[in-house]
């Protein structure tokens, strides 16, 4: 038997999924979090069942390619659980009726129930079951309450036969089930509302989101630093280096197998960052260097997605993104891409049409560094001056708006309109929060650490087999001639297609200058994306898209790498 | 009672849907979000260099495109009577 949550976005079907079935799926407070369809299992009775967590949809009209993930889904279900906002019984009804129109058993989740006593809003449950046809169990997924009724109801579950109706119909069939069953009571703004509605006024809007990035960037560095200074640090430099210094000496020093477990003694020591070998820079790069990084990033992220902020940050950059040829929406898969590029392709779902899915993951590919990598420039690159972290930073966006504005030129295609629902203010449930940042952080343990050690053991097997030179020879011509890097920089470009962090670490011997240095991050940061997000292209913009975005990242990267080189 | 678009209408103004001047899929989509002719709104903000509009319908929150907030035709009541 196979079970599927839907509704409108931003109801709860994930919270509600996590509680059926125990699996940990990431929830936001956005429409769109979901945008591709997660299984898990839950006991019913005897049985065990296959529990899906679908993408939020209005109606079963789709609009985008989240919505037609859902659509695609409905007929494979034998049970709806309808999971519906309480507090926004009206719009929600309408995906309910077209539902109870459908030949499958549904059972409705009232959702966000507690909501409805804050905001005065009363409904008469009783009255919607017998209207409805249907069990109404009422829930508040994040505290759990009434899951248990809802899994002791789900076998009553029954289809009504509603006959089909037409669109109007349908709306005034909701109009006369609101007249029925639902009083709202007249209250006062809390003072939540009162920050929801300045925080999209166009000027004190404007001042609460640059106030919220710059202090959301401050706060990642200074976590990030924090955690490298006080803590992951110290951990191998006084634990781990007496290890690898021992271990070095056992095996001579130097040879094929010291090479690559312990790496190239830099002036007779082991150095974390420029000795290249597994237990050496392959673990001190993703523990020391990226990950608190990735921990502070994903935090100060889960705090924005949580409150409900992203969707004001967004109404307040369509202007700006409409000049980049996208609308305003498409600023949080950009902010999911400063964490990992792969979850921020597949969130150009949330966009209507191909064009703008093709512009925004273009332009996240180029143009949108990840959390490791950004570690790695903030580590090597701000060792010589946080003037050239900027520069790198002002270069990325640079590109970022001058690419979007030759794309929206250059792709054919209208901008579709910003419409979007702005969920109310919510404090963030700090255990929720907490758990999302697990998953992340596990997410880039289980995913990111192997290929780091992968990439820097493809680094010292090239190397002995003397591969490296011959490209490096090969290449001479543009990376020296153009980039104005040395030749070797080169290794760096082809271990970026593994992982860009571990490659901006392999610029670290090659003595550049701080120059030098931010041409290469730049460059590394735009030239080809690495594997995952490749891959991830590759399946959702097509082979003949991912190849033209491919294009031209290769070419953006050699035109601004050229600029750069001439003026720095 | 004036007519006039929701492009035209004051912050914390507020009136009742008279049409929307759309396609199809503009319609439903603006339909799927409760925003449908006979339906009360009220602007909250408006669109800064042809930014979105954010309307209140139903108790929910929704910002619309400009080109979108051209195309809802509201019908106010005089504030005079």
């Amino acid at each position: 038997m196979r079970i599927l949550l839907i509704g409108n976005p931003n109801v709860g079907k994930s919270v509600i999924f996590s509680r059926l079935t125990g699996v940990r799926v990431i929830a936001s407070n956005y429409p769109g979090t979901t945008v591709s369809y997660t299984r898990g299992y839950m006991k019913l009775g005897e049985d065990r069942v296959e529990v899906i967590d679908v993408p939020g949809t209005y109606t079963l009209e789709p609009t985008c390619e989240a919505e037609e993930v859902a659509l695609r889904m409905l007929d494979s279900g034998d049970v709806v659980v309808n999971v519906v906002n309480a507090t926004n019984l009206e719009r929600n009804l309408y995906l309910t009726l077209q539902l109870l129109e459908r030949n499958v058993p549904v059972i409705v989740a009232l959702n966000m129930w507690d909501d409805t006593r804050h905001q005065g809003i009363n409904i008469d449950l009783d009255r919607l079951r017998d209207i409805l046809g249907v069990p109404v169990i009422p829930t508040v997924a994040t505290t759990g309450e009434g899951i248990k009724e809802l899994v002791e109801n789900l076998p009553k579950a029954v289809s009504p036969g509603t006959p089909v109706h037409s669109r109007d119909e349908r709306w005034a069939a909701v109009g006369s089930i609101i007249e029925q069953v639902q009083r709202v009571a007249h209250r006062h703004h809390t003072w939540l509302e009162r920050l929801a509605d300045a925080s999209v006024h166009p000027f004190s809007g404007g001042i609460i989101a640059l106030t919220v990035l710059a202090g959301g960037f401050l706060v990642v560095r200074f976590i990030g630093e924090g955690l490298i200074g006080y803590v992951f640090d110290p951990l191998f430099t006084n634990l781990w280096t007496p290890v690898l210094t021992r271990l070095s000496e056992l095996m001579g020093s130097s040879g094929f197998f010291h090479d690559i477990l312990i790496g190239k003694l830099i002036a007779g020591e082991v150095d974390f960052v420029q000795s290249f070998g597994l237990l050496s820079s392959g673990l001190y790069v993703p523990f020391a260097m990226v990950l608190p990084y990735i921990i502070s990033f994903y935090l100060i992220l889960g705090l924005l997605e949580d409150t409900g902020y992203l969707p004001r940050l967004a109404v307040l950059m369509d202007t700006i993104m409409h000049r980049v040829g996208l609308h305003g929406y498409a600023i949080i898969p950009t902010l999911l891409g400063f964490g990992c590029n792969v979850p921020a392709v597949l969130a150009t779902r949330i966009l209507e049409s191909r064009r703008e899915r093709f512009i925004a993951a273009t332009l996240i590919s180029i143009a949108i560094p990840c959390a490791a990598l950004q570690a790695m420039i903030f580590g090597l690159v701000g060792e010589r001056g946080w003037e050239y972290v900027a520069i790198v930073y002002g270069t990325l966006f640079a590109v970022w708006i001058i690419l979007g504005v030759i794309l929206r030129q250059a792709v054919r295609g209208f901008i579709p309109e910003l419409l979007i629902e702005i969920p109310p203010y919510r404090l963030p449930p700090w255990r929720a929060g907490l758990q999302k940042l697990w998953m992340r952080t596990y997410g880039f343990l289980v995913e990111a650490v192997p290929l780091i050690l992968g990439a820097i053991l493809a680094i010292n097997v090239l190397y002995f087999l003397g591969i490296f030179e011959a490209i490096a020879d090969f290449t001479a011509p543009v990376v020296t001639g153009l980039l104005g890097l040395p030749k070797e920089a080169v290794t760096a470009l082809v271990i970026g297609f593994l992982r860009k962090d571990v490659a901006v670490g392999m610029l670290a011997p090659l003595a550049l200058t701080a120059g030098q240095l931010a041409v290469g991050s730049v460059v590394l940061a735009m030239f080809f994306p690495c594997i995952a997000t490749f891959v991830v292209l590759f399946r959702e913009l097509g082979v003949v898209n991912m190849l033209k975005s491919a294009g031209i990242m290769i070419a953006a990267a050699l035109i601004v790498g050229g600029l750069l080189n001439l003026v720095l | 009672m004036q007519i006039k678009t929701l492009r035209d209408l004051k912050s914390g103004e507020g009136g009742r849907i008279a049409r929307i001047d759309g396609g199809h899929g503009m319609v439903s989509r603006l339909a799927a979000l409760g925003i449908r002719p006979g339906r009360r709104i009220t602007k909250l903000s408006f669109g800064f260099m042809r930014g979105p509009v954010t309307i209140e319908v139903d108790r929910t929150q929704v910002a619309i495109g400009f080109g979108m907030a051209k195309r809802i035709v509201v019908e106010v009541q005089d504030t005079a009577q």
